[in-house]
């Protein structure tokens, strides 16, 4: 797995950075080139707050990675996990994992804040991935 | 654009084919549908093929090449085609175009899969790939997962219950005992399936359709050369094909496929029918809640109330709208490139009258092919000749 394809989400992963369309204001995460609203190839890097609540969710329980494998892109993840579409304060949503909140906690309409937290471990010796969870 | 018919059909039995690698699978299916249709490997003009990922189930790709190569048809035209799970609703959609458009007179179109040559982790990485893979399936995401978050949406805004998606399952598994080239023969209760265990809350591992290999063929000709060939044809009156986002999260609405309700429009306009004249649907059951949403979005039932809709057995056969009489994804088995053409399949022994069994005497039927959470979508409508 190459540094660059890590390296290059940065802004998307770490901060929720996005694009907001110069004509039309509306806002897309993650970021987009072309508005798909109204058409405009002229956009601006957005940041978004980290605020949202849960539009509706599961909880994974079967194993879906290789857990001796190299060089994957999905990791092992311990299972079960709270998987998650939120919507954002102000719109887009997004997939995610929801944690540090037992399974019963989680409902639709849960109020959620963006954390940081260990995405993607890249094989035993590949990159480590970081970027949002939300709780 | 020219009339165009199906003029024969040829699938292999689905499920897990240890005996069999992918070109073997494709030449049984499209040597049967060569020789149901009564035409000679050089009969045929052009070939397209539906699989999702030679390369990522079997290490092979330039399937354009390959296929045709083993089946026979000497230096053809052929085109590979890929739309994940609607790679062989695609395939046929872009074997119509080109038999309508005058350009050819006989097309082959098929849909292969080969998915137990790669253990279940290297099957759920490639399947993942039909989601947005770093936005989706990075974040953990699996297809379960996605469906199971639209299941569990319908359930809290319509009322949906597990019973009512147990009984989509059941359904199609009972229409499967009756269909020899089905993965499952084994009749299975509702509490089956809410005792399985949960792989993606709500849904279960019997709200799921399987891995499986199989193959699936269709013969195409124009309205000139069917007439010539066949006594049985049975017309494409209608082919729909749209997108929507790859991601499930970008949809204004997540219980609504567009791309499903945009297909279907233009299928119905075309064929100048309306829902309510369809009499046998095959529609795209990868998981139990995907079949509520498919009778809702091409018109059988309100938005919301497909719950109820089947669980009254408005889908059984013999009932409003008989749906999924080839035991669907679910219980015929899901080799994904192969099921819209197996869905058309499907289709067109309903219409000769000849699925024994599951026969519902229709005269009209429709085939719904999905692509990933619904970023394709193909809905084809066929009719025969009255009799």
């Amino acid at each position: 797995m190459t540094v660059p394809k890590t390296w290059r989400r940065i802004p998307e992963l770490y901060n929720l950075q996005g694009t907001k369309c110069k004509s039309c204001s509306a806002l897309f995460f993650p970021g987009r080139e072309v508005c798909v609203k109204c058409g405009s190839i002229s956009l601006e890097p957005y940041r978004f707050q980290g605020k949202g609540r849960v539009v509706t969710f599961t909880i994974i329980r079967s194993q879906i990675s290789d857990p001796e494998g190299e060089n994957i892109d999905i990791p092992a993840r311990e299972i079960p996990y709270v998987l998650a579409i939120v919507e954002l304060a102000e719109g887009p949503m997004l997939t995610c994992q929801i944690v540090d909140t037992p399974e019963k906690d989680v409902f639709i309409g849960k109020q959620v804040d963006m954390v940081f937290r260990k995405i993607v471990e890249k094989g035993k010796r590949g990159v480590i991935q970081y970027g949002y969870k939300f709780r | 654009m020219r009339k165009v018919a199906i003029i024969g059909v040829g699938m292999t039995k689905f499920g897990q084919h240890w005996e069999k690698d992918m070109v073997n699978l494709a030449v049984e299916a499209g040597t049967r549908a060569i020789h149901d249709a009564g035409i000679h490997q050089k009969d045929v003009d052009v070939l397209y093929g539906g699989t999702m990922s030679g390369g990522l189930f079997t290490n092979q790709e330039h399937l354009g090449s390959m296929l045709p190569d083993y089946l026979g048809f000497k230096n053809i035209p052929s085109v590979r085609v890929e739309a994940a799970c609607a790679s062989g609703g695609l395939a046929l959609r872009q074997g119509y175009i080109d038999i309508a458009s005058g350009a050819h007179d006989i097309a082959v179109v098929g849909g292969v899969e080969k998915m137990t040559d790669v253990g279940s982790h290297s099957v759920t990485k490639a399947l993942a790939t039909a989601a947005d893979y770093e936005r989706e399936a990075a974040f953990g995401a699996t297809f379960p997962g996605l469906y199971a978050m639209m299941a569990r949406l319908h359930m809290h805004k319509f009322k949906t219950t597990e019973e009512q998606l147990a009984e989509v399952a059941v359904k199609n598994h009972r229409n499967a005992m009756h269909n020899p080239y089905a993965q499952f023969h084994k009749q299975i209760s509702v509490s089956d399936v809410l005792k399985s265990q949960y792989i993606a809350d709500p849904l279960k591992l019997l709200d799921s359709s399987p891995i499986s290999d199989g193959a699936a063929a269709i013969v195409l000709a124009s309205e000139e050369t069917a007439k010539k060939l066949c006594d049985t044809p049975v017309w494409i009156a209608g082919s729909g094909h749209a997108t929507d986002t790859i991601s499930l999260h970008d949809r204004e609405d997540l219980l609504t496929l567009n791309a499903t309700v945009k297909a279907a429009k233009q299928a119905y306009t075309q064929a100048k029918l309306s829902y309510k004249d369809i009499q046998h649907a095959e529609v795209h059951d990868c998981f139990t809640i995907a079949e509520l949403l498919a009778i809702e979005d091409l018109g059988f039932a309100a938005k919301g109330a497909s719950g109820k809709f089947i669980q009254e057995g408005n889908t059984s056969i013999g009932g409003k709208i008989p749906v999924n009489t080839s035991g669907g994804l679910k219980a015929k088995g899901h080799p994904i490139g192969a099921t819209g053409v197996a869905q058309a399949i499907e289709a067109v022994l309903q219409l000769r009258g000849d699925a024994g069994k599951r026969n519902t005497g229709a005269e009209t039927s429709l085939a719904h092919n999905v692509g990933g959470s619904g970023g394709t979508a193909l809905v084809h409508i066929f009719t025969r000749e009255k009799r």
